[in-house]
């Protein structure tokens, strides 16, 4: 399965790293160069030498995300750390690319409601640490 | 007709004190605290704090019942989302989208987010129209209704020159509707006639350009050659 991830962050590079192990292939985009060490941090071999792609782009370029494999990819995961980029690029991915799962991380979770309505997977964190908090605090 | 603007900048701040003037319900926001303390002590209750691409803020200014939403933020994918959700999520009939930068017009269009308008490309345009390099000169795109005028000046022994508007062989779905002489113009009858360094103005359907330009190249140009 071919995945690309756009954000190297927490999420998307911690993702990267284990979709890489479980035999995947994965490209990731980021706008940032620097992004690209934590692909590597607490790995015995690089990003690339282990399999990894990594191109550095902006989000809404359309040669970036082509040149990043958005054209051959089956799964693609919004994960940089804006919403509205995330927003975007995912139905971008899933109209203008037709790639077939598309996952995106909105941190609002009025809108991640709404989207995920409208046939995007969304991830909320903030849902998540909302469910997890009421469950902890209520249990005490 | 309640209209809310997303984006106090310079455009927004105009087009609400514009809007407010013809007497039109006007609701601006802004997301920047400093920005909208400066515009508040000018349009007071007019100007609402708040992220325009949050949900909430879009009710709290009342979405449920605008009737037309503009994004000028200055941010292509907050202005792509906020029409989106005011179109798809709340259901206001017309929306008006701002490009910032013009390599993002394809993403509007994807999107579905039209009318979309981008300075950079309405100042070129504008060159254009002073500087006219091929000839022709697109004035108005009307994207969803399938219509665009154009400019064109008519070339020294083109075949259109010297021909009555309704001689010149023009294909189906074209239509002269201005001409432009001396620096006047004026709507043309089937039988004025038209002459070589006129600039006349057409509606058509888009893609029938090519057909067109030809008509009015001058002769023994590139173009002119095709006929």
């Amino acid at each position: 399965m071919f995945i690309l991830i756009v954000g190297a962050g927490r999420v998307g590079s911690a993702v990267a790293k284990r979709a890489l192990d479980a035999g995947n292939d994965v490209s990731v985009l980021d706008s940032d160069p620097l992004s690209h060490e934590r692909l590597d941090k607490d790995q015995s071999i690089s990003w690339e030498d282990a399999g990894g792609r990594f191109t550095v782009g902006a989000a809404l370029e359309v040669d970036g995300l082509i040149e990043a494999g958005i054209e051959q990819a089956d799964v693609f995961l919004a994960a940089t750390r804006g919403d509205n980029t995330n927003l975007v690029i995912a139905q971008l991915a899933q109209r203008r690319f037709n790639v077939p799962r598309v996952v995106v991380r909105v941190a609002d979770p009025a809108r991640a409601a709404w989207y995920g309505e409208q046939g995007l997977i969304t991830i909320c964190p903030t849902q998540h640490a909302i469910d997890q908090a009421e469950h902890v605090v209520l249990e005490a | 007709m309640y209209v809310i603007i997303a984006g106090a900048g310079k455009v927004g701040w105009n087009l609400a004190r514009e809007l407010t003037a013809k007497d039109r319900e006007v609701t601006l926001i802004e997301s920047d605290h400093r920005r909208f303390r400066v515009v508040e002590e000018e349009l007071e209750h007019a100007v609402q704090y708040g992220d325009a691409t949050e949900l909430w803020v879009l009710e709290r200014a009342g979405i449920q019942r605008a009737d037309l939403v503009i994004a000028v933020t200055g941010d292509d994918e907050d202005n792509i989302l906020i029409c989106q959700v005011a179109k798809e999520k709340y259901g206001v009939d017309r929306i008006v989208a701002r490009v910032n930068n013009p390599r993002n017009m394809v993403h509007f269009k994807t999107l579905g987010i039209q009318p979309a308008v981008s300075a950079t490309d309405l100042i070129l345009r504008l060159i254009e129209h002073e500087v006219p390099e091929y000839g022709l000169v697109q004035l108005l795109a009307l994207e969803e209704e399938h219509l665009e005028i154009i400019e064109l000046e008519v070339g020294q022994g083109s075949s259109a020159a010297g021909q009555r508007v309704n001689d010149v062989d023009l294909p189906e779905g074209s239509l002269i509707i201005s001409v432009l002489r001396n620096g006047a113009g004026f709507v043309p009858k089937a039988d004025s006639v038209i002459h070589a360094g006129d600039q006349v103005l057409l509606i058509l359907d888009p893609g029938l350009e090519g057909e067109i330009t030809p008509r009015f190249a001058p002769e023994g140009s590139e173009l002119g050659a095709r006929n």
